[in-house]
């Protein structure tokens, strides 16, 4: 009974409304939470790539945003931790966000991560950002041929690909979820003129 | 060997792996939800064939999409072909790219830095 008057009360139109209005003051156009999948994933990519076509964006704007959806989609499903919230557990899930203004796209995710991640994640990516251009080209390959697919299928490629393909640095967040995980917010900024 | 040939889909590249028709080739998009899964049987093939490989051997690789856990796996054959170089046989890629698409070019380019195998750089629009 308690679930259904959240959906009845007044306050939920008005939180509806005012989700929508804030949507469209930051030009968001998809946002999803919940479990990614590699059926979400390949929804969404296909979602995006009609949208873009549609607006006859230019190919290799379409190119990298496409690429780091993937990327950005593939690291919630492989690495977002579990945490509980209430009664249910959440795994494999979290926010993913795409808003674009006419100067570029810009891709968001949000998942949980233990807490014990938080530092190496840091580091990590504070790394990859620091990185030039011709350094971010060796890094690549000396990771792909040292590196060894994770059993979750991941290359430890994604971070410097993203930089790469984009250009920009990677801007994240890290804020409190629960006694053991951390909500890792992270965004990508796509320009729409290379 | 048998002929191993895997259709295309929005994901997963077509494979055809055919020595009746001098034909090897791996194109279209590369993102599989399991990269382990999917190459596996590519791989097997392609060990196989390097023990008795062909006086030529000329594999295509036409991808115009490929994501990171993809371009390891692509390492790894291309590390296979390398091995093959090393033991005297002659062995040729041929790396397609759409025209336009400057980062499938450098990633070509990249990969004949990496493994000491030749490479054909071919455009097409």
């Amino acid at each position: 009974m308690a679930q259904k008057e959240i959906y009845k009360s007044a306050g939920f139109m008005e939180f509806v409304y005012e989700f929508y209005k804030s949507m469209q003051a930051h030009e968001v156009k998809l946002v999803y939470e919940g479990k990614v999948t590699h059926q979400i994933t390949k929804a969404f990519i296909a979602l995006a790539e009609a949208q873009m076509e549609e607006n006859e964006e230019a190919a290799k704007v379409q190119r990298t945003v496409f690429h780091v959806m993937v990327e950005c989609l593939q690291n919630i499903s492989r690495h977002a931790d579990e945490y509980e919230s209430g009664d249910h557990i959440y795994s494999g899930r979290g926010i993913f966000m795409v808003s674009n203004t006419p100067d570029s796209y810009c891709v968001t995710t949000g998942n949980a991560v233990s807490h014990k991640k938080v530092e190496s994640l840091k580091k990590m990516i504070d790394e990859v950002n620091q990185l030039t251009t011709s350094e971010l080209k060796t890094q690549y390959m000396k990771q792909m041929k040292e590196g060894q697919l994770s059993t979750k299928g991941g290359a430890g490629l994604g971070f410097i690909d993203i930089r790469r393909k984009t250009g920009t640095q990677l801007d994240y967040h890290f804020l409190p979820l629960s006694d053991t995980v951390s909500f890792f917010l992270l965004t990508t900024i796509i320009p729409r003129k290379f | 060997m048998d002929t191993l040939k895997i259709e295309g889909t929005e994901d997963t590249p077509e494979v055809i792996l055919d020595l009746d028709q001098n034909h090897l080739e791996i194109s279209g998009r590369s993102l599989p939800e399991d990269v382990n899964s999917f190459y596996g049987q590519v791989m097997t093939w392609i060990e196989e064939y390097t023990k008795e490989p062909q006086d030529k051997t000329v594999f295509n690789f036409k991808l115009n999409y490929f994501n990171t856990a993809s371009s390891k796996i692509i390492l790894d054959i291309l590390t296979l072909f390398e091995e093959m170089v090393e033991k005297g046989h002659d062995v040729l890629v041929r790396w397609h790219y759409l025209d336009e698409d400057e980062d499938m070019m450098e990633a070509g380019e990249e990969y004949s830095e990496m493994v000491d195998v030749p490479f054909e750089m071919i455009s097409y629009t």
